[in-house]
């Protein structure tokens, strides 16, 4: 029987010098689908992608687009073809408005003059048309990230595009925001447009999916029918082995309270948050994107200026002014930006991990590279880097090994008693999320303080002792691992009608 | 494993290709001139482009942080005056202590410099114009628009003088202690860091602002004793001295690989970049290029190795992005 595919892909083989980053692949898209591509990260999505619209020329294999055999030279015939692209990180130009962003490279035009009215009315129709809330005349700049991706996918649409390519859509968005962009992946596909969609999420891919296809080290496991597939069978195929314990978390006796914060408050950003951990203790802090968790432990840890807060260590208050007085303290940070808070890219491993200690090894004023070598090594394989060298750049690890010699820089401060975990498992693929709670889980048995902030409740729920949500930039509440559950930390998250936009007269 | 091709170490250090550029220069140079490296010549050179030299070294520590310092010729100026009216007005004539105050001179405009890109957070290239401009009229106002001659300075310009090794070891002592201090101490380490990547520098525990007024303060410094050196190799001191040089400075430092974004460059790229630029401002005349295309040449010849630059980089980035994908 004949399907209606509107895309396929055929022994797909795409070489990078000295690696094949797809070997022989398949793929196929049926009109009107929703398709998500998932797999650990290097497993070759994001490059399939990229053959698809064109960015890289495959050496082997056939690509059909609504049946007829094409070659891309580049990606603006990609682009002609009706395939659309949006990128986790919306590539617009923040300083012009959404109307010239939409019709960048095609705007109306009539003897030479653009048409500003009939472009700014089009774009307008467009946005309405995804519900959006911000106008076509706005600033792209001032634009969360969210309504970023809006406008691509509106841009794109601009562009009669047929097949929309999603990557990783929901990684920098809210649930609410999640919630919208559900809405509008499910009015494409009624209005008979195809999605092919790249998550971590295994909720985005139950939510909008019909058929998953997984790639494992650059090749194609199989094509599932989301009904049909259950959970742990999609984390074999995507990982080639079973989870069987995804939450590796121990019950450990609970020290004396290590570290505490009271009333901490900072005009706009947060107001009177205070928490405490005990020794051998994970405390989880979640709440939505903006509720203010990584602002208040940046002034915890100094980098930000709170109002007011006390910080207590082990029963003492102590004066934390910049990261340094943190880090002497043995308040270590891992912050959740790893690649722009967490590491130097381009340096070695070694180096990273040594820099916060660089005036301990270097007292004479002269760097002490040997002991700083034989330090990196020993933290570095301690948490169990994939590297050939300490000396290889970070730039050359995957996500998930760039955390954890995010992880080795903290394990080097030997003084280290609290650490304060910043979205740890962001972004990185679920054989490494494992291994980094494997390394929280033994931090804890250790009886370090341990606090991790984090937006995903699975990993919330799995590993802490204690949680304490946020909402708008106050703490709504604290529950204990025995009575926690997705739904209460989703009500203590989420506006309470009574109190949502104070001042409004009910 | 494979051995490295001669175009693969080339390609593969930035201080190599600039080894291989020199060499190329100077064999094209000696073969249509001979002599040219001849010892009395190649000294010369080095006494010619002694300020230059000097100064890109202050100023690889400020690119490394991503900044730039346009200032620094009109600082030269400026120390470079005020010892030479010293000296005309016989105030005072010790070389040691014209030294220290043209170095202080120096010092404190770059800590101006440093604590206003640092604490006020203006862009390192609008301050220092700012100072460029403020500098270059200190030097004339505190001269007021006078010269100190040979007669004024005798005495002084004796350090500096044809045949004197006193440029040569200050240009020694600069090179060897910067590149022991980028390459070994913490401090250097701390400067590549604040560089690389300002935030996580910060995070990790480094006093950000206190390593870029470090670095202007050094730049400042080592332009208020370039200023002196000058008065005392030309054995004059004009206001307009070295004006319009600054360029020389940082198109040495970037023909030696020092990158514009910060946190990539080193003492050794930056010594073989200011040669390059010291050998084509030489031996363009010798080779028979007139006067008035040498600036037409010079230009090319930055443009090439810049872009020779990017190649490098580019091959190195590739060779650790398929390091990443296996």
């Amino acid at each position: 029987m004949a399907e209606d595919l509107i895309l396929e892909l055929k022994g797909i083989t795409k070489i990078f010098p000295g690696v094949k980053a797809l070997n022989n692949v398949h793929f196929q898209l049926r009109r009107g689908e929703v398709h998500a591509l998932m797999g650990e990260n290097g497993a070759g999505k994001s490059t399939f992608i990229k053959v698809i619209t064109g960015v890289h020329k495959a050496e082997e294999g056939q690509m059909f687009l609504n049946g007829q055999e094409v070659d891309f030279k580049g990606p603006l015939d990609a682009q002609e073809a009706g395939i659309a692209a949006v990128y986790q990180h919306p590539t617009s130009y923040p300083e012009l408005t959404v109307t010239e962003n939409i019709f960048m490279g095609h705007e109306t035009v009539s003897g030479g003059i653009i048409r500003w009215r009939e472009m700014n009315e089009k774009a307008q129709e467009l946005l309405d048309s995804l519900d959006a809330d911000f106008k076509a005349t706005d600033e792209v700049g001032a634009l969360s990230v969210a309504q970023q991706q809006m406008m691509e996918i509106a841009k794109a649409l601009s562009t009669n595009a047929q097949i929309f390519i999603l990557d990783e859509p929901t990684a920098a968005l809210t649930a609410n925001e999640s919630e919208k962009l559900y809405g509008i992946v499910d009015r494409l596909r009624e209005d008979g447009k195809s999605v092919i969609f790249i998550s971590h999420r295994f909720e985005d891919m139950y939510r909008l999916a019909s058929r998953v296809t997984v790639f494992r080290d650059s090749q194609y496991i199989g094509t599932y029918d989301v009904d049909g597939i259950s959970n742990a069978d999609l984390i074999k195929a995507m990982v080639g082995r079973e989870i069987t314990d995804m939450y590796p978390k121990e019950d450990i006796k609970l020290g004396e309270e290590i570290f505490r914060i009271e009333n901490f408050s900072r005009t706009g950003y947060f107001k009177d948050v205070s928490f405490d951990v005990r020794a051998g203790e994970i405390v989880g802090l979640t709440g939505l994107v903006g509720a203010g968790r990584t602002e208040t432990i940046e002034s915890v840890c100094g980098i930000t200026k709170p109002d007011s807060g006390k910080v207590y260590l082990e029963g003492k208050e102590i004066s934390i002014k910049k990261p340094k007085d943190a880090m002497d303290a043995g308040v270590i940070l891992l912050p959740e930006d790893r690649q722009k808070q967490g590491l130097i890219l381009s340096w070695g491993l070694g180096r990273n991990v040594t820099l916060p200690i660089q005036d301990e090894l270097a007292k004479t004023g002269f760097n002490d590279e040997a002991k700083e070598r034989e330090l990196a090594k020993k933290h570095l394989e301690d948490v169990d880097t994939k590297a050939v060298t300490i000396f290889q750049p970070a730039s050359s690890l995957s996500g998930g090994n760039q955390q954890k010699v995010v992880v080795a820089k903290a394990l080097a401060q030997s003084n280290m008693k609290v650490v304060i975990m910043d979205e740890p498992t962001k972004g990185i693929d679920v054989g490494a999320k494992k291994e980094i709670y494997e390394i929280m889980g033994q931090l804890a048995k250790k009886g370090y303080g341990i606090i991790m902030i984090s937006s995903e409740m699975p990993e919330i729920i799995g590993m802490s002792d204690r949680i304490f949500v946020m909402r708008g930039g106050r703490v709504s509440g604290c529950l204990s691992r025995d009575d926690v559950t997705q739904e209460k930390i989703l009500e203590l998250s989420m506006e309470q009608n009574s109190s949502a936009k104070g001042g409004e007269v009910a | 494993m494979k051995k490295k091709n001669i175009w693969q170490t080339i390609t593969g250090s930035r201080e190599a290709s600039l080894v291989a550029v020199l060499v190329v220069l100077l064999v094209v140079i000696e073969i249509m001139s001979p002599s040219f490296l001849a010892p009395a010549n190649v000294s010369q050179i080095f006494r010619n482009n002694a300020l230059t030299l000097l100064m890109a070294l202050g100023m690889l520590c400020v690119m490394l942080t991503a900044g730039i310092d346009i200032s620094i010729t009109s600082t030269l100026a400026f120390a470079g005056m005020t010892i030479g009216m010293l000296q005309k007005y016989n105030i005072i004539h010790n070389t040691f202590l014209l030294f220290l105050i043209g170095s202080a001179i120096g010092v404190v405009c770059g800590l101006l410099n440093g604590l206003i890109i640092a604490k006020a957070k203006v862009s390192p290239i609008i301050c220092t114009m700012g100072f460029m401009y403020i500098w270059r009229g200190m030097a004339y106002v505190v001269s007021g628009n006078a010269w100190a001659s040979g007669a004024d300075v005798a005495g002084f310009s004796d350090f500096g003088k044809d045949g004197s090794p006193g440029p040569y070891i200050i240009l020694i002592l600069a090179y060897v202690i910067f590149f022991v201090v980028m390459k070994w101490t913490r401090f250097g380490r701390k400067i590549y860091a604040v560089g690389s990547n300002p935030e996580a520098a910060r995070i990790s525990g480094i006093n950000v602002d206190r390593t870029v007024i470090s670095v202007y303060t050094i730049m400042g410094f080592l332009a208020g004793l370039a200023g002196v050196l000058s008065v005392s190799i030309y054995a004059s001191a004009q206001p307009n001295m070295q004006y319009g040089k600054e360029m020389d400075v940082i198109a040495a430092c970037v023909i030696g690989g020092v990158s514009m974004n910060g946190g990539r460059g080193s003492v050794a790229g930056t010594f073989l970049g200011a040669l390059i630029i010291a050998i084509i401002a030489k031996a363009l005349p010798l080779v028979g290029i007139d006067a008035i295309a040498q600036n037409l040449v010079k230009g090319i010849i930055i443009l090439a190795v810049v872009i020779l630059n990017v190649i490098t980089q580019r091959a190195m980035d590739h060779q650790n992005l398929v390091r990443r994908e296996m």
